[in-house]
This record gives structure tokens, sequence and C-alpha cells, in this order.
């Protein structure tokens, strides 16, 4: 069976490739935008963090013998923990600054980070294996899908539905929707600001994390994994503009399946096709596709 | 950016009289400080390691120009800095062009370079700005893994010195230094020209409130455009010049990590200071020199730098010598 004159299997292959590095592109660019909402800071440790999730679930394993199930709970809640410290110790410093210094702050982390890694672990990257449960592939007839690849996109739409759906049903989001747009009179009513900030930092770190346990089977885990996607996941956020949660979600999987579809049909721009598609939509839309301006 | 440590509380104090070609006092002092510093130095120091200073200086003063007199945080000037080097390299290596001119042209490419992306990045502000020119630099990053006249992983190797206006020959260092040390002093010379022009009046006053300037008739747009190009294509005349030091030009210098070398040089000397980056590059390229052996421990301290300056430094060196001594360098 021919689409376009490319063989169905390849074709839907490199959709679902797509598919999966959407799923990190939504995840992380939904937990970046949840922090800047909050504490206006752009998270460049966002990729040393994802980074740090497999790295956690790697030692889990290897130095505690907790495996893949195990270290999908606990390796965010590790991470966030870390995150809550940074954000306590450092980042709360710059909120009264320019946001520009946020950005400084957290890109020396990533550095920071991304060194410790590097001097203890080296850069050539470590074996994470599929839990038995989920190894293995499904006919669909027309390809093979690999059970874990599924597995990852239906977690990581399942966790940005969650997400969204805290952020725009429940109380707490209610909260953190009014902080977002006025500060200082939701403090007044009593609530702590503060330590909303602290704990949506967290959150925001754990979803990072959590993106990071679900690449270490795929991936191999290794120091550089996050600072190159960070820079990937910058673009999809100017592309789809922090204004809307379910917006980062759309933009993240659509870009993950136009660089699949590039990869068939030119490869040689699959690498900077999201880049093009960032320049296009600064052209026509300035504010980004779901953004408000 | 809010001005962190140029303008506000410096403003309108004595020693804002200029004294000669723009420079106040206490500037021209410390500019004949550093004349005489890169007229002694070669004596006494290695030339190789201060020709890469006086390259990073000059980088570092093309990104303080955007940083420092507009608020623009551009995190992607490694591009510029790194197309200089390839085109420069390109065109002494395959084109047989003689030294300036091979850089002249490194600067030029990196001139249009900088103006197809800041027409991009200029449409969105402060953090998307940053954002955006990181992304498009690494674009430019990936083109020069792919496209051939770069020679990918490999880069470009035996860049040859040749001959200063093709008579006098630069294959002794020392010879060498002479030129990037007029390079730099005219490059540096160039960008003061530009902060003390009616120009970078307007630059000033975009940075200090850009609704304001819109109001009075100016076409932001186009300015900060221009900034954009000049600063651009300065940071290709520096990655032009490192390119015929070393003789290669690889993929090392259109990498992110460099964008963020530059953004760490002009913050440890100061931003928006003149003197600021000069020794920020110094400071940094110094720091590198010794820490080598270290290997990944080298990006932990720069990270560590970056964080220090942030909460707790964020005058910079020069910035905190001009507030003790009350004057604006």
């Amino acid at each position: 069976m021919d689409l376009f004159g490319i063989p169905a299997p390849l074709l839907f292959g490199q959709v679902l490739l797509g598919l999966i590095n959407g799923a990190f592109y939504a995840l992380l660019s939904l937990g970046l935008a949840v922090i800047f909402g909050m504490l206006n800071v752009i998270n460049f440790t966002h990729g040393a963090q994802f980074m740090m999730g497999a790295f956690v679930a790697w030692m889990l394993l290897n130095y505690l013998g907790i495996g893949y199930w195990g270290a999908l709970i606990l390796a965010p809640i590790i991470v966030g923990f870390t995150g809550i410290i940074l954000e306590r110790l450092m980042i709360s410093k710059l909120y009264k600054l320019d946001h520009l210094y946020g950005l400084l702050l957290t890109f020396g982390l990533g550095l920071i980070i991304e060194g410790l890694f590097r001097n203890e672990f080296g850069s050539s990257g470590l074996p994470y294996r599929i839990p038995v449960e989920l190894q293995g592939s499904w006919d669909l007839g027309f390809m093979f899908m690999p059970v874990y690849r599924g597995w990852v996109v239906l977690v990581a739409v399942v966790m940005c539905l969650a997400t969204w759906l805290i952020i725009e049903k429940t109380k707490i989001g209610s909260y953190l929707r009014a902080a977002t747009e006025n500060p200082a009179l939701v403090q007044s009513f009593g609530i702590n600001v503060p330590r909303m900030m602290t704990l949506t930092y967290g959150a925001g770190v754990a979803l990072a994390a959590f993106a990071g346990v679900l690449a270490a089977p795929i991936y191999s885990v290794n120091p550089q994994m996050g600072a190159n996607l960070i820079i990937i996941v910058f673009a999809v956020v100017v592309i789809g503009g922090m204004g809307s949660i379910l917006g980062s979600v759309v933009t993240g999987f659509g870009l993950g399946i136009v660089e699949g579809l590039t990869k068939v049909f030119y490869p040689e721009a699959s690498s900077t096709v999201i880049f093009v598609v960032m320049a296009i939509v600064l052209l026509a839309r300035p504010a980004g596709l779901f953004g408000r301006s | 950016m809010a001005a962190p440590a140029a303008g506000g509380a410096f403003e309108g104090i004595d020693a804002e009289k200029e004294a000669l070609w723009g420079f106040t006092k206490p500037q021209l002092f410390a500019f004949g400080v550093m004349l005489a510093f890169i007229v002694i130095s070669p004596f006494y120091l290695y030339p190789v390691f201060l020709m890469k200073v006086l390259c990073f200086a000059l980088f570092a003063c093309a990104f303080n120009l955007l940083i420092g007199y507009v608020g623009l945080l551009s995190f992607g000037h490694a591009a510029y800095f790194g197309m200089g080097g390839y085109l420069a390299g390109h065109a002494a290596k395959v084109w047989g062009a003689t030294p300036e001119v091979s850089i002249l042209i490194g600067g030029c490419v990196a001139g249009v370079l900088g103006w197809l992306i800041g027409m991009l990045a200029i449409r969105r502000q402060g953090i998307y700005f940053a954002m955006i020119t990181l992304a498009l630099a690494q674009m430019v990053y990936f083109a020069a893994v792919q496209l051939p006249f770069t020679g990918g992983e490999d880069g470009i190797q035996a860049i040859p010195r040749g001959s200063f206006l093709g008579r006098y020959s630069l294959a002794s260092d020392f010879t060498l230094y002479w030129m990037v040390a007029g390079i730099f002093i005219l490059g540096f010379l160039f960008i003061h020209r530009v902060i003390n022009s009616p120009f970078g009046q307007v630059l000033k006053a975009i940075r200090e409130n850009e609704p304001r300037a819109i109001s009075l008739g100016y076409r932001v747009d186009d300015y900060k455009l221009m900034a954009f190009v000049i600063s651009a294509a300065l940071a290709g005349v520096a990655g032009g010049t490192k390119a015929i030091v070393f003789g290669i030009a690889t993929l090392t210098d259109v990498f992110w990590t460099m964008s963020g070398e530059v953004v760490l040089m002009s913050l440890v000397g100061g931003l928006g200071t003149l003197f600021g980056p000069v020794v920020g590059a110094a400071i940094i390229i110094t720091m590198q020199n010794y820490l080598a052996e270290f290997g990944a421990w080298v990006t932990v301290i720069q990270g560590a730098i970056f964080v220090l300056c942030v909460l707790a430094f964020r005058r910079g060196v020069v910035g905190e010598i001009g507030r003790i001594l009350k004057v604006r360098l």
C-alpha cells in the first residue's frame, strides 16, 4: 500500500515517531507555560530537569532496585522537590527584577546541573530497559506499533488533559488563574501567593521530570538529552503562544507530526522545519497561534 | 531590560561632561589604560591568547550594544560569530582573499544574516525576543552542520593567515597581533560612536520607554533592526578575525553554548557599560585557559558565575567600579 508514493509503513512509522516527539514537546511546553504564567520566569533549567528525571529513574533502578513504575511516581517527586529548593533559594529573589534575569539565572542553573551530571556519568549515555509489561508490539494491520511508544503517547495525552482539568476546573486551579492575573488582589483575600508560586514551580519541574522518565527507555539517558530539546521547545512555545494550556498541547503534538512528515518527504529539513514554522508564524501572526497579544 | 548599570542614577552628574570624542573624562582615562595595555601586553604575554581575548572582547561589545543600549537580549549571537568565521575562512582559503577582505566579507554576511533574523525577532519583545533569537540561531547551527562549504563536523581547517593588504605577511603571531588589535580598536570606537550619535540616543530612549519613543514619532522597529544588524555584523567581524587567527572555523562557534558565553562575558563585565564586555571577555577567556584541564567542570563553573552574577553582582565588575567611583565607565 502506498500513500503519496511513500510506503504506508514508513509514512505511519514516521508519523508515530513524530507523535512521540510531539508528546515530549507538549509535556515540556506545558510545564514552561504553567511556570511562566505564574512566576513570569522562562525556566531555562527545564531541559536539565527533564534530563534529571531520566537520570533519577536510572539511579533508582541501579542503586535501589526500584523499577520503571516506581520511578514514574518517585522521580517527578524527587526532581520537583529540588525545583522547590531552587525556587525558594534563588528564583524567588528575582521576581521584582526584569524577567530577563530569571532567564539568565535558570540558564546558569541548567549549565551547572548538566556539567555535574557530565562529570559523574560521562556523555556517552546509559541504557534504560523498557519495562516487561510494555515490551513487544501490536500489529495494526498497516504497521507494527511498539507497545511502549503507544504508551508514551497515551500517557502524555492523559497528563496534558489532567493538567488542563486541574487548572481550568478545580478550586486550586482557579486560585492559580486568579493569581496569574492579579497576584496582589489574590493575596489580599488571604491566599498565600508566594507558596503557590513555589508549588507551581515544583509542579512544572515535576512535569518535566515525568517526561524525562517516559523518555528514558526511548532515548539513551545522557546529560545532553535536555539541552537541545529545550531550544526546540522554546520554538514550540513561540509558535503556540503561552496564553492557553490546550494551545501549547495541540501545538506540541502538531509540530511533532510536522517534523515526522518532513522526515519522510524532505529529510534534509527535518532538523530545521520547526524553526521554519516559527519564522512563518512570526511573520503571519506574531502573537503565536493561540497567544493573546 | 531596565538599564542595570548605565543611565539611571548616573545621568546628570558632573562627570557626564564630554571631554573628547564623546568620552567623559573617566572614560577617556579608562580608554587610555586599555590602549596602553593593548600596546604593552604582547611583549609580556602570549600573543595568540591576547588575540583570542580581543576577538571575544569585540564580540561581547557587539552583543552589549543590543542588551545594554537597546535593551534587547539576543540569545543567538553565536550564529553571527560563527557564520562570520565560516565566511572569512572560506574567503581566505577557497577564494584566496586577503585577510582584511575575508574578515570584511565575514562581517557583511553576518550583517545580512542579522537583518534576516532581526526582522523576525523584533516582532516580539522581552523574553520572546530571547527565545526567538536562540531558536533561529539553532537553525543556523543545523544549516552549518549540513551546508557543504562549512565542512560539517570537520569545519574549515587550515585557513591561511595570508598577507595584510596582500603586502605584509601575517605568518608571525606578533605581526598578526597588531592587525587584530587594530580591528578591535576600530570596532570599539565604532560602537562608541554609534552609542553617542543621535541614532544611539534614540536607541537609549527605546530602552527606557518604548511607547514614549513611538509616540514621539520614531519608527522604533527600524531603529531596533538597524542596531541588530550593526551588532550582528560586528559579531561576524569578531568571528572572522578569530577564524583567521586560529586557522579554523568550526561548529563550536555557531553552537548555543557560544551564545551563552558571550552573554556571560557581558554580564561579568557589566551590562550597558562601555568597558564591561572587554573586561568580562578577558576574565572569562583567562579562566577558560586555566581551567581547560578540568573538562566539564568549566561548564559548572560558568553556570555558577552566571548564578552568582544574577543574584548578587548584577552590575558586573566595571559597573561596580563605576558605582564606587561614582563615574560611568
